[in-house]
């Protein structure tokens, strides 16, 4: 019993400290985590995230570098950033309510998986071209700014572009890829 | 070697290093880069440098190439992830494919972080706080529209009677005092520093010595030191002399303090 409410309290601080932004940026360092719930924080995030699926929501753990082909050490755990995402994906009417056009959706799926074609770096000038197929010339700066000033890009001094951190918390990358590869054209997509 | 070849040499390494310096900046291709055609080059011109100028050109060079060499690892590294894709056929499927159709696939494999930005109790509370003792919008402008106050013009003398300007600037201060000191020198060439900066009460004798630091800085007038006696004589220069960029100028430290002056009241003569 004792045992149960122990963990209980945990899980209560640890959404608390997921849920609500506390620093410039959202999410929470691993060493973070371990000062604020103790040693055993592994296993807290685990059974909230057992929690959170109820709720179609996950917590996504994004090492420092590239992820650990097996079971993380708690180095790279106290290293890594922890953020609550959502586990499934979004209805298109939804993104709506967060203020997203679908040009600026398609905007950022077509910058991202050109950037990751290019093996992490792409010359802006080449992003921009692409997105004007798509979208009006005049939007394609605005967003593009905005990709980056959300944190889904960023640019270098020589205007190359990067997968920034929103990207690698919020997008499953390979994913994306197999699902560009595998659409089919529909009549529909000619127009 | 002649200094035709060393010269050829040369910009043939300024080439190699431009070529491998482009391919890192721009994301080319660096499978571009023949790496043996390279180092050959590299060998064929190496035993023949012998300035400082011309082994840089060529760990340049070298630094370049082995930058190349990563890019390359980097490359069939990438190529053997998962992650792999032909950009040209990614940026044929992205072109071919309508705004919609990116966009609902895109939604597919993104999930969006989930945070909140809600104040909490105390701010709450301190918000609450502020609220109440914040004044009524009509009386705040009230209080600001009482400020309003008709413009009009200043005079210099309404300026120095309210301490915004100096009676005299001060400059001209300085040339007043710079007078004096020529004055009390008269035909000796110096004065004894604390003789001239001493005054009947302490306060003014650290203005005085505050006004002679800056005549020395400005070149008005020099100070002659004689450490075995203990003794600091002041010098007027006939016309300012900037010493600025000229020499390198050293600065004195002269100590005003209370004792000091009431040591040297005590031994003045009256």
């Amino acid at each position: 019993m004792k045992r149960k409410a122990y963990y209980a309290r945990k899980i209560k601080r640890a959404a608390h400290l997921l849920f609500y932004r506390r620093h410039r940026n959202p999410g929470v360092k691993g060493w973070e985590l371990r000062r604020r719930l103790g040693s055993d924080y592994p296993k807290v995030i685990k059974i909230l995230d057992d929690h959170l699926e109820k709720l179609d929501l996950t917590v996504k753990t994004v090492f420092e570098g590239e992820k650990p082909a097996g079971e993380p050490t708690l180095e790279q755990l106290d290293k890594a950033r922890f953020y609550t995402t959502l586990r499934g994906g979004l209805a298109p009417k939804e993104t709506k309510m967060m203020g997203w056009r679908i040009d600026d959706i398609a905007g950022l799926a077509t910058a991202i998986s050109y950037i990751i074609a290019k093996k992490g770096k792409a010359p802006r000038e080449e992003v921009e071209e692409l997105l004007r197929n798509k979208l009006p010339g005049w939007r394609v700066d605005i967003n593009m700014n905005r990709y980056i000033r959300y944190g889904y890009l960023a640019e270098d001094e020589n205007k190359q572009l990067y997968l920034d951190w929103r990207t690698r918390a919020e997008i499953d990358q390979k994913a994306l890829v197999d699902l560009l590869l595998s659409k089919e054209k529909t009549l529909n997509g000619y127009a | 070697m002649s200094s035709k070849r060393k010269k050829q040499g040369g910009e043939h390494l300024q080439r190699v290093i431009d070529m491998c310096k482009s391919i890192e900046e721009r994301s080319l291709d660096p499978f571009n880069v023949d790496v043996d055609d390279i180092i050959a080059v590299v060998q064929k011109y190496f035993p023949e440098w012998e300035l400082p100028e011309e082994l840089c050109l060529d760990a340049e060079a070298i630094h370049h190439l082995a930058s190349i060499i990563k890019l390359q690892g980097d490359w069939v590294k990438h190529r053997s992830t998962s992650l792999y894709t032909d950009p040209f056929l990614l940026e044929e499927k992205i072109r071919r494919l309508s705004k919609e159709e990116l966009a609902t696939l895109f939604l597919e494999a993104w999930h969006p972080i989930i945070e909140l930005e809600q104040i909490s109790l105390h701010s709450l509370a301190e918000a609450t706080k502020y609220w109440q003792d914040l004044l009524p919008l009509s009386e705040r402008w009230l209080k600001t529209g009482s400020l309003e106050m008709e413009t009009g013009a200043t005079t210099r003398e309404e300026l120095v009677k309210l301490r915004i300007l100096a009676e005299k600037t001060f400059l001209e201060e300085l040339e007043v005092f710079w007078e004096e000191l020529k004055h009390r020198v008269g035909r000796e060439e110096k004065i004894r520093y604390w003789d001239f900066i001493g005054a009947d009460n302490y306060s003014e004798t650290t203005k005085r010595a505050y006004m002679a630091s800056f005549l020395v800085t400005y070149g008005y007038a020099t100070l002659e030191l004689h450490p075995l006696e203990e003794e600091i004589f002041i010098k007027p220069f006939e016309k300012p002399k900037s010493m600025l960029g000229k020499k390198q100028t050293v600065s004195i430290p002269v100590s005003v303090s209370y004792e000091e002056w009431v040591r040297w009241k005590g031994g003045k003569p009256n």
